[in-house]
């Protein structure tokens, strides 16, 4: 093992595992702070009832994303020193702001909110639900422009061979950042509305009281899910338009096209093995010219395969990394151009198949409840609470082709941008000894893992327990620490 | 504009020790000052809307550096990176024990979520003050900025004398806190353990103020050198006199005057080299562009004032004293 292959495998792992948290804070604080709203305008108990409930499952929650971003912060520095000092004139000032602008006003707002429920007016809290929401939002902003710059550097100019930043506004207004935002947002409301659908469904099937909270915990996140699903849609159309011109060799390992097509077909399921970028062997379903138009919008545009792409990369990037001790096993042998193929085909098809799986699933959770109408098969609930894993799949597996598709490169080269300004994987790695990375490694996995554990048990307790006895915090104060601590 | 940016994230250093060392000061007495399970949760209320919040400002520290000086980001927490990894460990557990002890009713449930935010605290203590010591009194460098020799390499005895100067400060700065913010028994008992433990719980962080101004210091850093003990002193007296808010106050004092002698000594390198002086990195030499440093220093002028006000009004919000 080399260093290399530990630090990647152990910011893979704490990456995704921070962003299984990361989309049901953003998705439920929007949704729950809505609750708040309606209770707020309509004074009916429903609402709060559904404001609590949620809202102490949003906190057992946030807890795990504080701790995972954490580690987050730090580990560019420790594990990726290079990188950092490669990028960080341009890349530390997005981190930097989300630090500033967003978690500052999403803890502060968050304690406020925790404890301010008999010490606050009704508006003024209601005003905190919604600045830590909004700050999470926001956070999500800052964090993915600084990724979005790692898959498409923009606004910077080449100075002693490292980028530098020209303009600020660039950055922010990266087109890569503005369509993998809404994605993003939208894909976080996907996790938050069928984890509504999916517990609301168990609890409607199963208590006789507070059917009411629980219908319209299900009809809400029904409708939401179904929003979010078909926005996923379009927003991600947009991205794979932007990713067809920035990053040519993502889009063709994507579909897993070996040659260059013309029209390009779309390839729906592959039978065989599609990790040999000659694609033997590969038996595949395939929708003719439908991939020209994810690319350009038309039915007969040309796409380039990775064969194709490998010849102009090796001209553009060279063919063999250099001669330097710290790139390990790596230095001065050939340079692979080709992803991952198997996780970037199968990330890609797992990601839109279970969004479209999501979007039925939310239409047939309407229909389901239409009118006052409760299901009685067991095999609501059951699905319903199945159904919780799935948009936790598609953000990860649209994460791991995204990341994964950018390989050799973790500062991948914009086509039309500044020369130079790029970076391969392998020289971004810190100078560290394996045992060091090894431990850590190890260390954070499992600690990970007991975590994970604890924060399931922790859900079903609570889900199992129903709602929060009783009733305003306004007339039983010391009902507040239950709600905190 | 460079000097600008290492006081920004000297002053973002201060304002996290002496926001968490509360936090963390309540974590580690939660068992000694704590004797029944409602102190324990009056303890933790204190601190429950704010500790998130104070937190914020390491993430923020680490986030400027990154920014302003990505050299010293990335040279300092590459060299330390066991020390970092248990500095983590330490917040992950502490973070999750605040969050999650009040979510299952039961009473061994608690005890165990308190002793681990008990040893995340400890840790994470000793870990953020060793960090320091090392970056304040040198790291074996070399000219790329990477650490020369093995994981052990970064230890020396002279460090050592840092390592428990935030869990000391930590102690003394907690049990002020909560004296200040409770009553009754756990008040005086929080009070009478202030008291005795300040003598004590701040030497080290004196000795690494001393160790690094006769180092390293300038003639101009005495001043704050020696205003170190003096505000400590004031602040044992005022806490005898009982002004609780006063002690707090001028431990803050103490603490500010120790990171100015610290930082101070300090300038003009941000991390400096044991191996050969001309390795180490400078203010001048780890700087980001003029470009960046001015967006930054916009962001800065503008987001800064804006979280003293609000954090400042969570602190007015919950100024009433919590009764067990
Ligand atoms: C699209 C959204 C998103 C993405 C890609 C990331 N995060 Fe995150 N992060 C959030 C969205 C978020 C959030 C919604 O704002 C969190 C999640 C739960 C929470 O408490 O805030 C958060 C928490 C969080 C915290 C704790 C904040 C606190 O104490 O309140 C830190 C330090 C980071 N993150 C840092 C990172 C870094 C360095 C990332 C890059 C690898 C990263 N996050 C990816
Ligand atoms: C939260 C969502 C994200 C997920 C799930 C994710 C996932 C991943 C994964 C799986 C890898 C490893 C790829 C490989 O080794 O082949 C990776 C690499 C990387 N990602 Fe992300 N990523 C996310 C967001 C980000 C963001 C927001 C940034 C930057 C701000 C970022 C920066 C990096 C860096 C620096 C690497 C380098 C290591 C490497 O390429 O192996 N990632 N990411
Ligand atoms: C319905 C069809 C969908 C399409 C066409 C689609 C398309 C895309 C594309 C093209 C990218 C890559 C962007 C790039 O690498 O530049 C992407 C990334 C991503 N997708 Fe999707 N997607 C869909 C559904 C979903 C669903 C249902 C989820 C989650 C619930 C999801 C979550 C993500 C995430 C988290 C990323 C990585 C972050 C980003 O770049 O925004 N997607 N998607």
């Amino acid at each position: 093992m080399e260093v290399l292959d530990l630090a990647r495998w152990q910011f893979g792992i704490t990456t995704v595992y921070h962003f299984l948290m990361v989309p049901l804070t953003i998705g439920l604080s929007l949704l729950v702070a809505g609750m708040q709203t309606a209770w707020v305008r309509t004074d009916n108990p429903r609402y709060l009832r559904m404001t609590r409930f949620w809202g102490n499952l949003l906190l057992i929650n946030f807890a795990m994303g504080v701790v995972t971003g954490i580690v987050q912060e730090f580990q560019f520095g420790m594990a990726w020193s290079e990188y950092s000092r490669f990028v960080g004139d341009v890349f530390g000032a997005p981190l930097a702001m989300e630090g500033l602008v967003a978690f500052f006003v999403e803890s502060t707002f968050l304690g406020l909110w925790m404890f301010g429920w008999d010490r606050l007016p009704r508006r003024v809290h209601l005003a905190c639900v919604w600045a830590f929401s909004l700050a999470s939002v926001a956070s999500a902003y800052f964090i993915l422009s600084a990724n979005s710059w790692m898959q498409h550097p923009v606004g910077v100019e080449l100075v002693d061979g490292r980028p530098r930043l020209t303009s600020i506004w660039a950055l922010l207004g990266n087109s890569t950042v503005l369509a993998a935002f809404p994605h993003t947002i939208l894909g976080a409301f996907a996790v938050a509305a069928t984890f509504l659908v999916g517990i609301g469904a168990w609890r409607l099937w199963k208590s006789r009281d507070g059917q009411d909270v629980w219908r319209a915990s299900v009809r809400l996140g029904a409708w939401a899910g179904v929003v979010a699903f078909a926005g996923l849609g379009i927003t991600g159309d947009l991205q794979g338009k932007l990713m067809f011109e920035q990053q040519p060799m993502k889009m063709a390992s994507t579909e897993a096209l070996c040659h260059t097509e013309q029209p390009a077909s779309l390839s729906v399921f592959a039978i065989g093995d599609v990790s040999s970028p000659d694609c033997e062997n590969v038996k595949s379903i395939t929708v003719p010219a439908l991939l020209s138009f994810l690319a350009k919008g038309d039915f007969h545009s040309e796409v380039t395969g990775v064969q194709d792409l490998v010849k102009q990369y090796q001209e553009k990037y060279g063919t063999n990394y250099p001669v330097d001790p710290r790139l390990g096993e790596l230095s001065g042998k050939p340079i692979d151009y080709v992803p991952n193929l198997p996780v970037t085909y199968w990330g890609f098809r797992l990601m839109i198949g279970l969004g479209a799986l999501g979007t039925s699933g939310g239409l047939a959770i309407l229909w389901l409840t239409r009118r006052g109408r409760v299901p009685r098969s067991v095999w609501f609930p059951r699905t319903a609470l199945a159904a919780i894993a799935m948009p936790f799949l598609a953000n990860s597996f649209g994460w791991l082709f995204t990341e994964m598709g950018r390989q050799p490169f973790v500062v991948a080269p914009n086509p039309s941008g500044v020369d130079g300004v790029w970076m391969f994987t392998a020289r971004a790695v810190s100078g560290l000894s394996v045992g060091e990375v090894l431990t850590s490694l190890i260390a954070l996995t499992l600690v990970y893992g007991v975590l994970a554990v604890l924060e399931v048990t922790l859900i079903r307790r609570y889900v199992r327990k129903g709602l929060p006895e009783d009733e305003p915090a306004e007339e039983k104060p010391a009902d507040d620490l239950t709600f905190a601590y | 504009m460079e000097t600008f940016w290492f006081v920004a994230i000297a002053t973002l250093w201060l304002g996290y020790l002496f926001l968490e060392g509360f936090d963390f000061g309540v974590g580690m007495l939660l068992r000694v000052l704590g004797r029944t399970e409602s102190e324990r949760g009056a303890m933790l209320t204190t601190i429950g809307p704010v500790w998130d919040g104070n937190e914020v400002w390491l993430i923020v520290a680490a986030g400027a550096t990154f920014a302003a000086f990505p050299g010293w980001y990335a040279s300092l927490f590459s060299a330390a990176y066991l020390l970092m990894l248990l500095i983590l460990l330490g917040l992950i557990g502490r973070g999750v024990a605040l969050e999650w002890r009040g979510k299952v009713d039961s009473d061994r449930w608690r005890a165990r979520w308190d002793a681990v935010n008990g040893v995340g605290s400890l840790v994470a203590t000793l870990g953020v003050g060793l960090l320091l010591s090392w970056n304040i009194l040198g790291i074996p460098l070399d000219a790329s900025g990477n650490r020369v020799g093995s994981p052990s390499a970064v230890l020396r005895w002279d460090t050592a004398v840092g390592a428990l100067m935030f869990t000391g400060f930590a102690l003394v700065h907690g049990a002020v806190f909560v004296s200040l913010k409770t009553d009754g028994v756990l008040r005086r008992r929080a009070h009478r353990f202030a008291l005795g433990c300040l003598p004590w719980g701040l030497v080290p962080l004196l000795a690494l103020v001393l160790v690094a101004q006769l180092r390293e210091g300038f003639t101009w850093t005495w001043l704050p050198a020696l205003a170190v003990p003096l505000a400590a002193a004031a602040a044992w007296w005022r806490l005898r006199a009982g002004a609780e808010g006063q002690a707090f106050a001028l431990l803050g004092l103490t603490l500010a005057a120790a990171a100015v002698t610290l930082f101070g000594a300090l300038y003009p390198n941000v991390l400096p080299s044991t191996v050969d002086a001309a390795n180490s990195l400078t203010v001048q030499g780890a700087a980001s562009s003029p470009y960046t440093l001015k967006v930054m220093t916009w962001l800065a002028a503008f987001g800064l004032p804006a979280v003293l006000v609000y954090q400042g009004w969570t602190y007015w919000v919950f100024r009433k004293r919590v009764v067990t």
